[in-house]
């Protein structure tokens, strides 16, 4: 178990998860998804609950509308740092106190750290949800910060950057693209933070983070489970009541840090060991900002379906199996964030090919599919896939708590579901065309290259030169 | 102390209640001879279904090495007359995932469908072809041979994988459970069609497999479904032995590797699925470094120390003792500081064994929280799918919870005195540093 930070696995390996955010498109035959319920309280902590009454569990997450897109250049990373502190004790609920509780409860618990969002939360029986809400709110407030605790655990932040970008080479790779492909935009740094950052990162930065952004009023509670939403309101009531808000920017206030229009195609080699090269596409895309009225990004999401959703799709069809030119090829677009959007295609070169040859392949199959459209045959398979996702999401309170929390923390509604999937529905071949036509060009288009290097020698790459203080 | 005693005895209570109202487990066998495994759930439209083989990667030998796994892959690259193409096609058309399970014992085939008749028929339709008429195309082995071979090279550059592979052949050594379940590009190379449907014709067997359904059919229909997807299965019947294992020769093995990290594995023969010190071993797991942030090596590596992101023990039971792993990353520079410690926590552990507040706090987790492992459709069929591979009660569920309830601090520590031995343990450091 571990603190999370997953944005990658919310964009690179969304694929068709916001089609499987869907709703009631076809009949269901029990009350166990029932709409959700909305609360708001004084204090402006929104609570949605949406009941599942199948197991005497319950899920209970809150999110904080703070993320790495709020950071600022030099204190990259505090976002995820101060998740990781959350669990150092508060006055009340000293030192590990909360995970040994949680614990003792039959509780599991973690958090992740997004783009977006921050959010925490406790999976235990319905009977132990008052606990989970007792100290969630306690820490939503009364969070200390010692210098001591701080110290240590920037150090456990720091083991999680080698382990999970420094010495693997995609993510490594990610993590440059997209410093590349954005020039300005806050989505050009890393959630974890670069290295140097979190050297010189200090309790002092933690305070000013928590301080700023924990509060009720930039917050929402979702609840998902065995459970009857009165009674949620009133426990939520009870414990989040009586924190007071804070004055700080809604989402809509906050400044856009709109990325200037790329102007021409970007290109970067990355070196590290490893036997394999690799090969990583992205052109800028629009995300979701208006359910109904938007179409692109579910036209985006479409094309994505058809070029990687199943195993006849195209990539995999073509480029693996037949022609034999990738070892594995996907597509993949993050539709939903509070920023920018990308396209990507992605994939590994079989042996005895290059990322160039790969390059081309990929190329030539959204040539071909900017000339020929995609066949009314493929839509509908993709559309059944969203169909038949979006039930089958339902079978884990956890997923159906996180669409939720998803929507909401990047200023869209869980309401959303019902129109998000029936604009799923409802597009055309010509409009999966038409946004391939339009967002897979050369100038918007950043192309990453992993150069494998031989294990024996010493290499000039993260970690070596980074890690001596 | 009382107190929390009693929260144990009630959590018990409540968990009881809820199993068996709830996991009403069927049990027949079909007219093949496979065991079907039911659990009725009209909840939500979906159908999940498991059917496990014997056929995990103990079936390969030095020389096959990597033929289990091909034969699984390759069911569903071509099977009763339908391409690889015309299955992803037909499965994708209803939205059904298809998906698989394999280790050391087993090879298994998973299919989640819509339970809608349309979408189901079509769905078992081609799982029926898979499991029952696997066509092994010599093409698409050549294909995915190159693949998999590819895929090791390149895993054979990752420090993860080559601590994992290292450590899993100084555990077993010759035994079966030290090969590597991808395979080795040697024995990969001279694979031949026949091999793998060799393998098939005498591991797959109705006899010997087992169909675990959950979710929105009648028992009817779960009959019918069960009939069809083993009438076609190979004949004849089994029985399944391994070799025991031996305790490992013990030493600690240094690999260099570029990474920033390095990554430290300490491994010694763990547990049974039958095995009679296997809930102590649990308790005491839970304890040492399998309880998430509470854990004492988590206590010890991260919380004090700041050592290492994730570090954790664990048992992972197969027919015979399958793996106890200690596993941690660390910056290369303090890997050996970090694996002193982790030994310290370790022998003190097995010295000393549990205190009596941490016994309570393990049992609390373990009970309070097993409603979390049954609260989903796909969890329930993968312990269906384990309960029937092992052959273990139809209890074996309330069981589980009750004899946990009854291990004490000295089982504990004399299960894990008698069962893991410090010093006799095998250790490996990727990215060890270098000796200047």
């Amino acid at each position: 178990m571990s603190h999370n930070h997953c944005a990658s696995i919310l964009s690179l390996g969304l694929k068709i998860a916001l089609a499987a955010m869907t709703s009631l498109v076809i009949p269901l035959s029990s009350g166990a998804y029932a709409n959700p319920h909305e609360f708001k309280l004084a204090n402006g902590l929104r609570l949605i609950v949406k009941e599942d009454h199948r197991s005497p569990v319950v899920i209970s997450q809150i999110w904080y509308k703070a993320g790495s897109i709020d950071e600022l250049n030099g204190a990259t990373g505090i976002a995820h740092a101060l998740e990781h502190m959350m669990f150092k004790g508060t006055e009340r609920v000293p030192g590990g106190a909360f995970s040994k509780r949680i614990a003792a409860a039959g509780g599991r618990e973690n958090a992740f750290t997004g783009r977006d969002y921050t959010a925490y939360f406790q999976q235990l029986h319905k009977s132990q949800l008052p606990l989970a809400m007792e100290l969630e709110s306690d820490r939503m407030r009364n969070l200390i910060l010692t210098k001591e605790e701080f110290s240590k655990e920037i150090q456990v932040v720091m083991e999680e950057r080698r382990l999970r970008t420094d010495d693997k080479p995609h993510a490594l790779v990610h993590e440059k693209m997209m410093a590349a492909a954005y020039q300005a935009h806050p989505y050009q740094r890393p959630i974890i933070g670069w290295m140097n950052d979190l050297e010189n990162m200090r309790v002092r930065d933690a305070k000013e983070w928590y301080d700023r952004w924990y509060a009720p009023n930039n917050a929402i509670l979702v609840v998902v489970g065995d459970v009857k939403p009165r009674e949620v309101f009133a426990l939520a009531q009870k414990y989040y009541g009586g924190i007071t808000p804070r004055p700080l920017l809604p989402l809509a206030l906050r400044k856009p840090q709109t990325e200037p229009v790329q102007v021409g195609i970007k290109r970067l080699t990355v070196k590290a060991p490893a036997k394999l090269p690799y090969l990583t596409m992205g052109y800028h895309a629009p995300t979701l900002r208006n359910a109904s009225a938007d179409w692109e990004p579910y036209a985006l999401e479409m094309l994505v379906g058809v070029l990687d959703g199943n195993a006849s799709a195209r990539l995999n069809k073509e480029l693996v199996r037949e022609r034999r030119i990738a070892n594995s090829a996907g597509a993949g677009y993050d539709s939903t964030a509070r920023g920018p959007g990308m396209f990507y295609l992605y994939g590994t070169p079989s042996e005895g090919k290059t990322t160039s040859d790969l390059e081309t392949a990929l190329r030539g199959e959204m040539e071909k599919l900017m000339l020929d459209g995609v066949t009314e045959e493929e839509l509908a398979r993709v559309k059944a896939q969203v169909v038949a996702s979006h039930v089958f999401r339902l079978d884990s309170m956890f997923y159906q708590a996180m669409q939720i929390g998803q929507l909401e923390s990047v200023g869209l509604s869980y309401r959303d579901l019902e129109i998000i999937v029936k604009k799923l529905q409802s597009v055309t071949a010509e409009q999966v065309r038409e946004v391939a036509k339009k967002y897979v060009k050369d100038d918007s288009l950043t192309v990453a290259v992993l150069d494998p290097q031989p294990l024996e020698q010493k290499l000039p790459f993260a970690g070596s030169g980074g890690l001596r203080h | 102390m009382q107190f929390t005693r009693l929260l144990v005895v009630l959590l018990l209570s409540i968990y009881s209640q809820f199993a068996l109202a709830t996991l009403p487990i069927q049990l027949w066998q079909t007219t093949a001879g496979t065991w079907v495994y039911f659990v009725e759930s009209r909840g939500l439209p979906i159908l999940d279904i498991s059917v496990d083989f014997d056929a995990g990667s103990s079936t390969d030998t030095p020389e096959t090495s990597g033929r289990a796994n091909l034969t699984l892959q390759l069911l569903s690259l071509g099977a009763g007359g339908l391409s690889e193409d015309q299955i992803a096609k037909s499965l994708a058309d209803v939205g059904a995932e298809l998906g698989g399970r394999f280790d050391q014992d087993r090879a298994g085939v998973s299919i989640r469908t819509l339970s809608s008749t349309r979408e189901r028929n079509q769905a078992l339709d081609v799982l029926g072809r898979v499991i029952q008429r696997p066509e092994f195309p010599e093409d698409v082995l050549e294909r995915e041979r190159t693949r998999v071979i590819t895929g090791l090279k390149d895993a054979d550059t990752k420090p993860d994988h080559i601590a994992s592979h290292t450590l899993k052949k100084m555990l077993y050594g010759s035994h079966p459970y030290g090969l590597r379940s991808s395979g080795e590009i040697a024995s990969l190379e001279l694979l031949q069609r026949k091999d793998l449907l060799d393998l098939y014709q005498s591991r797959y067997l109705a006899a010997n497999a087992v169909i675990s359904i959950m979710g929105d059919v009648s028992r009817v229909e779960a009959a019918a479904i069960a009939e069809a997807l083993t009438r076609d299965l190979p004949q004849g019947k089994l029985n399944v032995t391994l070799p025991a294992v031996a305790a490992p020769v013990a030493e600690t093995r240094r690999i260099t590797h570029p990474a920033s990290q390095s990554h430290i594995i300490l491994a010694y023969p763990g547990l049974r699925r039958d095995d009679p010190d296997f809930f102590p071993l649990v308790v005491g797991n839970y304890i040492l470094g399998g309880g998430g942030f509470v854990s004492r090596l988590m206590q010890e590596i991260r919380q004090n120390r700041g050592l290492a992101y994730s570090v954790y023990s664990s048992f992972s039971p197969l027919r015979q003792e399958g793996p106890f792993e200690i596993g941690l990353q660390t910056k290369k520079e303090q890997s050996e500081e970090s694996l002193r410690i982790t030994q310290q926590v370790l022998t003190k552990f097995i010295e000393s064994g549990p205190t009596q507040k941490e016994l309570i706090a393990a049992k609390q987790n373990i009970i309070g929280g097993f409603p979390l492992r049954l609260d989903s459709n796909k969890k329930i069929v993968d312990q269906l799918a384990m309960i029937g591979f092992y052959n273990l009660p139809l209890t074996y569920l309330d069981d589980y919870v009750k004899a946990i309830g009854k291990v004490t601090t000295l089982q504990v520590k004399k299960a894990f005195q008698r069962r893991i031995k410090p010093e006799g343990m095998v250790t490996v450091v990727v990215g060890a540093v270098e000796n200047k």
